[in-house]
This record gives structure tokens, sequence and C-alpha cells, in this order.
């Protein structure tokens, strides 16, 4: 397979206030592969995800330059509906945060608010997604429960699941697992691995094992800049940076 | 040595909530007992007779669920709407928070100051007349900062977290509010009504010279018209009138009337929070 590049971040900026956070960010990701994002706390793993689906224009006095082509559309543009841009980047977020509402209402929320009416439809997807998260045997009988009575990993699993039923183009994880047990990482580990036929994937962690088992590629940032990035196998064994082999080894400081 | 000191601690405590509670079931015991007597299916459903010596309340009851009807019907959308857009729409900064900051202080306000307000604008302004119109419109006035308040406060408390997977998901701002913080809210938003709910059948003030009348014939037939009110009600058999044993007795059952009344409204209110909470947390 050909790949194809999906996203292209370029000479990306970016200020909280007067604080710049990121540094002139260039970076692609590619269409089937999934791409892993790590580095210390701080560094802005968290908030230059959040400029792909556009959300960061939430914070008060945040300001961006540069440009993010989605399939060659650049989604800075004043003409591009943020709303638009969130439909085709789906997000999971660190803290799961799944609505005070139903399992089942969870998911077909994402359905009613893009004008899908057909429930017959909505049911299906609603099914079809908890499948696809891999929790659906865990909740089938169910459905009418309040989400908040999940564990927290069910609860990551549902917030995926909700994120899916919407059929996205890209999903970004802000480290999906931060909160989880092993089994449940393990899940959410072999979930994404089949996501990536149909997705472009981007994964933040601070899981080094986490990004060598499910990424393609590895991007290293620290202090708001990307020091590295190329092949997870590649910055794994043989690193360019010296700072990028200190981060990996363990001896940061 | 320190043990005592705790122990002396919690005593003083303990006494203080004993003595809160006291007085508490001491207002409710007393007016019970003194308004209980007057109490009759009559006394809820016929109108008075005898210069207020006999018969029954209900104009007045019926008059103070109208302006509290009319008060919360205009207060709560247009308070609502005000702390949605300064929660969820005006730039966060310096203007806000002076506008947060008004509020709070119309909320100290004497409320004959807006009963003038009321009478001035509505009465005589607009000609709304002494009406329940005019009433309702004072009292919604009244009420409006602690409708915003803790509309405000139910809004700010709800987590940024659930509008981001909302908006993460493809949903307009608006779907967000409408479907995600609103019904969060709610629980919040109802406790400022039962406040404002309380607030409004108990003044008297504000409906003096806008809506009240001392004694009327039959029941209002339109917002313009005049009503009987329960508050008002009490303070006239009071002080006017030929009989006051018999008149101080039927004010007494008019305040059991409007105690039962502000505890009923209450405990709906909380019953569809507790549904609403219910379900929130689990
Ligand atoms: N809403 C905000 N307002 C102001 N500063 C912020 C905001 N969010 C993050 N920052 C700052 O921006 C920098 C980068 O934050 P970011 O959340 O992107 O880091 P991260 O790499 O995701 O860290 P972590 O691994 O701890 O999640 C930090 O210095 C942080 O303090
Ligand atoms: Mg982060």
């Amino acid at each position: 397979m050909v790949k194809q590049v999906k996203i292209k971040a370029e000479n990306i900026d970016f200020y909280y206030g007067k604080h710049q956070t990121l540094k002139n960010i260039n970076l692609q990701l590619y269409t089937n592969r999934v791409t892993a994002i790590i580095g210390p706390s701080g560094c802005g793993k968290s908030t230059f995800l959040r400029l792909i689906n556009r959300m960061n224009e939430l914070v008060p006095h945040s300001r961006v330059s540069g440009r993010i082509l989605f399939d060659g559309l650049n989604i800075f543009d004043p003409k591009v509906d943020p709303v638009q841009i969130r439909r085709r980047a789906g997000m999971v977020f660190q803290k799961p945060n799944p609505f005070p509402k139903s399992i089942y209402e969870n998911i077909s929320y994402g359905l009613e608010v893009n004008n899908m009416t057909d429930k017959r439809y909505i049911e299906e997807k609603v099914i079809d997604s908890l499948k696809k998260s891999a929790l659906w045997n865990e909740v089938k009988d169910r459905l009418k429960d309040s989400a908040l009575r999940l564990s927290g990993g069910q609860q990551q699993r549902l917030c995926i699941a909700r994120c899916l039923a919407v059929e996205p183009e890209v999903i970004l994880f802000d480290e999906p697992c931060a909160s989880l047990d092993p089994i449940s990482t393990g899940k959410i580990e072999e979930l994404i691995l089949e996501l990536k036929q149909d997705y472009t994937i981007v994964i933040v962690t601070h899981n080094m094992q986490q990004a060598a088992r499910v990424a393609d590629y590895t991007a290293f940032f620290l202090l708001g800049e990307m020091i590295e990035y190329s092949d997870t196998q590649h910055i794994f064994t043989a690193p360019h940076d010296p700072r990028t082999e200190a981060y990996i080894t363990g001896r940061f400081g | 040595m320190n043990k005592t000191a705790q122990n002396l601690g919690f005593g003083f405590l303990y006494l203080t909530m004993f003595v809160t509670i006291g007085f508490l079931a001491l207002i409710i015991f007393f007016i019970l007992a003194r308004g209980s007597q007057v109490l009759s299916w009559q006394f809820l459903t016929a109108a008075p007779r005898s210069g207020m010596t006999a018969g029954g309340v209900a104009p007045a009851i019926i008059g103070t669920l109208y302006l509290t009807a009319g008060a919360i019907i205009f207060a709560l959308p247009l308070g609502l709407c005000c702390a949605i857009y300064l929660c969820e729409y005006s730039p966060k900064g310096f203007i806000v928070n002076i506008i947060r900051i008004s509020i709070h202080n119309l909320a100290g306000v004497p409320s004959v100051v807006f009963g003038l307000f009321g009478l001035a604008i509505f009465v005589n302004y607009f000609k709304f007349g002494v009406s329940i119109l005019s009433g309702s419109l004072t009292l919604g006035i009244l009420v409006l900062p602690m409708i915003i308040s803790a509309s405000q406060e139910a809004l700010t408390a709800l987590p940024q977290s659930l509008r981001e997977a909302s908006l993460a998901l493809g949903a307009t701002k608006w779907q967000t509010i409408k479907k995600i913080v609103l019904p969060g809210a709610l629980p919040g938003i109802l406790t400022g009504v039962i406040l404002s709910v309380g607030r409004i059948a108990g003044e008297t003030a504000p409906i003096l010279f806008t809506a009240a009348s001392f004694y009327l014939k039959g029941y209002p037939k339109s917002v313009f018209s005049e009503v009987m009110v329960l508050p008002y009600h009490i303070y006239a058999l009071m002080t006017e009138g030929t009989h006051p044993e018999k008149q101080t007795a039927i004010a007494y059952g008019c305040s059991v009337i409007l105690l039962i009344l502000i505890l009923l409204v209450s405990f709906i209110a909380i019953l569809i929070r507790q549904k609403q909470r219910g379900y929130q947390n689990g």
C-alpha cells in the first residue's frame, strides 16, 4: 500500500496568551497508519492534537500560526467551519468523559447531532460501534443504564465507540490508556491496530512500549519543539538525536 | 486535655444545630397550632364573608398562585437566557465580571424599592394599572438576579470536558448547550427556581402598589385585574377591620396555607432534582 499524506502540519506556532507552547512544528500523518507522539509532560502533545480538530480555539487568548492541511484543505482558513473539521477528526480524551446519559444515548448522540433521524440505522450503528470497541458483550443487556455506572476502562471504550459511530476519517487518541489497567489497555491497543484498516490514527502516549507496539511512526516532542520524527522502529533502535535517545531509554533529566 | 477541648467544641456545634432546628420547629408548630383550627375545605374554596371575619380565602390563594406563576414565566426564560449568554457566549473578562457583580448587588436592593419601580414603570408608564401583569413583572424583576446567579453557578459547575466531548463529535455550540449543558445544569437551575418561588410567594412590598387589593368581590378575570394575595391578606387582617380575634385566627390560617404552598413547590422541585441527579451519578 502506498502511503498517502492525510494531514500535514506546516510551520505551526501556538501560544496560550504570551506563552509559546508549540514552536515551528512540521509533521505529516499518513492514511491507515498509526502515529505516536511521545515526550515529557507539558511539552505540547495535547496542544498539538487539539489543534487538528480545532479544539484549542475554545481556550481564550490562544493564537495559532502556520497551516494544517487536511486532505489538502487548510483547516484554519476562515471559510472552514470548525464543526465540519470535528466531524472528520474524532477525539478520545485522556480522561474518559461519557455524557451523564444512558449507554445507548451516549452513542446515538453523535448521530443525532449530525442530523441522523432513521431510528433503525441509529440502533444498528450503536450496536456496531459497541462491537467494534469490544464493549458489546459487557453492556448488551444494560444499554439503558447510566454510562457513569461503567468502570473507567469501560467508559473509555464507550468514548471510543461514541467516536467511531460518527465515522470520522482521523481519530486522535490523547493518552487513552492513562487511567486504565493492563487488561483494558491491551484491549484498546488491539482495537487501535484493527481501526488502522479504516482510519488515520494519532496516539499520544507516555508509555514507550505502547508506542513501540502500536505505532508505525513516532514523533518525539520536547519543550514545544519536534525533535525527531521517523519510523517507530528507527526511533527506538537508532535515534538520531541524543535527546531522543535519553528520553526513550529513561535517562532524561 | 486536648480531648476535653475537642469534646467541648463538638458539644457547642451540636448545641447551635439544636437551637437552629429548635427555632424552625417552634415556628412551624406555633403557626400550625394557631392556624389549624380555622382550616377547613370551605376555608380553602370559599371567598371571605362578613367583613373578612368568616368564609374562606380562596381568592387570595388563587391570586398568590397567579402572581407566582406569572413572575416565574417571565423571570425564568429571561434569567436563563441571560445566564447562558454570560457563561457560554460572552468573552470572559472584565465586562462580564462587572455585570456579574451588578447582578449580585441587584439582589440586595430592598423589595419595597422594586415595588416603587413597578408602580412607576408598569402601572403608570406602561399603563398596565394595578394588576396581575404589573405585579408579576415586578416580582419577576425582583427574583431575576437570584435566577441568573443560580443558573450561572450551575452552568459554570458543569465540567468543560462534557462540552468538549460534545463539540468533538461535531455538535454545534447550540446543540451542545441544548442537549448537554442545560440538562446537566438543570438541578442547579431548579434550585434557583425553588428559592425564587419561596421569595415571590411570601413578598408583600413589591405587590403593595402594583397588584394587591385589600378586598375584592369575585375572582380576577384577566391579567389586568387586581388580585387578593395571601401575604397582603395577612397584613390586612392584622391591621384593619373590627373583629381582631376572629381575623387573627384567619391570618394564622393563611400562614399555614402559605407555608404548605411553599413546601409543596420545594418538594416537587426536589423530586425532579433527585431524579436527574440519580441519573447523573450512575
Ligand atoms: N488551557 C491552557 N491555558 C494555558 N496554558 C495551557 C493550557 N493548556 C496547556 N497549557 C500549557 O501548555 C503547555 C503544553 O501543555 P500540553 O497539555 O499540550 O502538554 P502535554 O504534552 O499534553 O502534557 P501531558 O503529557 O502532561 O498531558 C504546558 O506548559 C501547559 O501548562
Ligand atoms: Mg496531555
